[in-house]
């Protein structure tokens, strides 16, 4: 009776022929709705910003004194900044940005997050003693803090070594990859935990796998649901940290407008241009939510344990 | 129980210490050097410069520069700020109060949302009252706080003209109307930061009463012909919250977090302003050392969290 509360009110018949696992993963995925929706917002976003910048051809830095800080038109659909900028080209530029900036962080904390908990969940006794007390230190840390203090020390060298643009992006892409991956490592090391007692696990040690062999095959393969998940939940935190980090006038230099940054330009005149602010933060909002929403559909669709 | 205190602080001691050492690392590790200004100088010349490095021990090794910092820091000798030549713990402790009047009042704001919430969700699960609060907390919690607190400011400050701001710790008024405008300028920080709090523990506080609800004891409880408001209260919700403890203590740093971003926009003159005012000035000591008191406070909320947990939970033992 325990798990008898049902991951949707509707049960639907079985399906006549079996599914491979990644179709019945589907199949539990359709029901949430919201994500569903949200993984159609979520494609309308990523097409807009990767293909807008060719339908929609004003450049992004054209300064105009004649149309400083106007609402919504036809000539500017989502209106322009105080030098006259328009802001839907400023939006689909730095739409690549915060999402590029989101998509590679995550890379890099489930990068770290999968090696570290691997580590000590294949390992007992001291290295996964050592590993998880750097974890908890890791999530004790106050992180925006720390992210303000990295950035402020390794801005200007790394801006020289990669440029203003490029050297912000990996700086950035680091320090929050640097502060996201604990999450994953320990869900890895929980999954390892209960994975590597399992029948099939011993079977083919007893076959003679080697322990890298079991791994990559055998352990990995069946972890990757829940890491799956948190990836998918870290693309939204990485979104929003790199946000913080422009809204605080830390972020990317103002010459690239992501929505952070516009947030932070705006925030000054919002009592004559409120669409400024609006139009960013409803991105940032828009994309974030709707992340969130495809990860709680994963979590329903991947998590065994499906507790939400 | 005193043991048990004791235990924990001295488990705390180790992450203290790992977080100065991250924190020197980071320091010693960064290039730049706080001898620049000094070289651009023209007054200064070289030996004088290489001397001054030497006698203030900045040519030692890194292990023994570690030791001194860490003397020093336990001293109370956190050096002075390079922009108001002030010591930086005078400066810490004029802005701490405020910085925890703004995170208490606002924790209590994010209970008062999230723990009715939370557990009429759970008692109905899927019902339309659980969807519709589980959407909104999956909304609130993706909504950042710098984006609720610019929408805060352009409702009810530029809009209506409720509520004003900018934070002033001068209020221009005496007695009673001094208490009301403090509480008025604070009314907008505090939901900004409770909203986004409150939306998170709601789902925290779901999934816990969930865990607990299906377990034997509340069937009996139930069976007992005990009211449902009773069964909820005494024996379901008491257990849910333990672990709900332990999750609002991990979320301390996004709240700190979010605790910068706040006093930012509302110009809330806490150590969150006080950081990026140090940041944008380049005033290292300050930056150090209001990171480290944010770090002293994450710890300090986690063993907090952990007494409460021995306290809630009578079979964690005290010793």
């Amino acid at each position: 009776m325990a798990s008898s509360i049902p991951a949707s009110p509707s049960t639907e018949a079985r399906p006549a022929k079996p599914l491979s696992p990644w179709g019945e993963a589907w199949r539990r995925f359709r029901r949430h709705r919201m994500a569903v929706v949200s993984l159609g917002v979520l494609a309308l976003l990523v097409a807009a910003v990767v293909l807008g910048p060719f339908a929609w051809r004003v450049p992004i830095d054209a300064i105009d004194f004649s149309a400083t800080t106007q609402g919504p038109s036809l000539a500017h659909p989502f209106g322009t900044d105080d030098l006259g900028q328009d802001l839907l080209a400023r939006m689909l530029y730095g739409g690549r940005i915060s999402l590029a900036v989101g998509i590679a962080a995550m890379g890099m904390a489930v990068l770290v997050g999968v090696t570290i908990g691997a580590l000590a969940g294949i390992s007992k006794g001291p290295l996964d003693a050592a590993l998880m007390w750097l974890t908890d230190l890791f999530l004790s840390l106050p992180q925006l803090p720390l992210l303000l203090l990295l950035i402020y020390l390794f801005r200007e060298p790394l801006k020289a070594v990669f440029g203003p643009e490029g050297g912000v992006f990996v700086l950035i892409v680091l320090v929050i990859g640097l502060f996201g991956w604990m999450q994953v490592a320990r869900l890895v090391r929980a999954q390892f935990f209960s994975l590597r007692e399992k029948e099939f696990v011993e079977a083919a040690r007893a076959l003679g796998a080697t322990t890298a062999r079991v791994v990559w095959r055998h352990i990995l393969p069946n972890a990757l649901g829940p890491v799956i998940v948190a990836g998918t939940i870290n693309v939204a935190s990485a979104i929003i940290a790199e946000s913080t980090l422009s809204f605080l006038g830390l972020g990317f230099p103002p010459d690239i407008p992501t929505w952070g940054r516009l947030l932070f330009d705006s925030k000054d005149h919002l009592d004559i241009a409120a669409h400024w602010a609006l139009f960013p933060g409803a991105a940032i909002f828009l994309t974030v939510m709707a992340i969130n929403f495809v990860g709680d559909g994963l979590r329903d669709a991947l998590d065994p344990r499906r507790v939400l | 129980m005193g043991a048990f205190i004791l235990r924990r602080l001295a488990l705390a001691l180790p992450s203290l210490l790992g977080i100065s050492v991250v924190l020197f690392t980071v320091l010693a590790l960064a290039p730049g050097d706080p001898f620049a200004e000094l070289a651009t100088n023209s007054n200064v010349p070289p030996e004088v410069r290489v001397h001054l490095r030497a006698s203030l021990g900045l040519d030692d090794p890194v292990a023994l520069r570690y030791g001194h910092w860490l003397v020093a820091m336990l001293h109370g000798d956190w050096g002075f700020s390079f922009i108001s030549r002030i010591d930086v713990t005078t400066l810490i402790w004029q802005r701490v109060p405020v910085t925890l009047g703004l995170i208490g009042a606002s924790q209590l704001l994010a209970l008062a949302i999230a723990i009715p919430v939370g557990t009429l969700s759970a008692v109905k699960p899927y019902s339309w009252f659980d969807r519709i609060a589980s959407t909104v907390a999956l909304a609130g919690f993706s909504l950042p706080t710098f984006f609720t607190g610019i929408l805060l400011i352009l409702v009810f400050s530029i809009k209506l003209d409720w509520l004003p701001f900018v934070y002033r710790s001068d209020v221009a008024a005496t007695g009673w109307h001094a208490v009301v405008e403090h509480v008025r300028q604070a009314i907008l920080p505090v939901t900004v930061l409770g909203l986004f709090q409150g939306a998170g523990w709601t789902r925290y506080v779901r999934s816990a009463v969930l865990d607990v609800i299906r377990l034997d004891h509340v069937t009996t409880a139930r069976s007992k012909g005990l009211p449902e408001r009773r069964v909820v209260t005494r024996h379901v919700l008491r257990n849910a919250l333990i672990p709900v403890v332990t999750l609002v203590a991990l979320q301390m740093p996004a709240v700190f977090g979010g605790a910068i971003v706040t006093e930012q926009i509302f110009r809330i003159p806490g150590i969150g302003s006080l950081l990026i005012d140090a940041i944008l000035r380049n005033d290292t000591p300050v930056i150090m050392g209001v990171t480290f008191v944010f770090s002293v406070l994450v710890i300090a909320f986690n063993l907090v969290a952990d007494l409460l947990y021995g306290l809630l939970d009578p079979r964690i033992a005290f010793h």
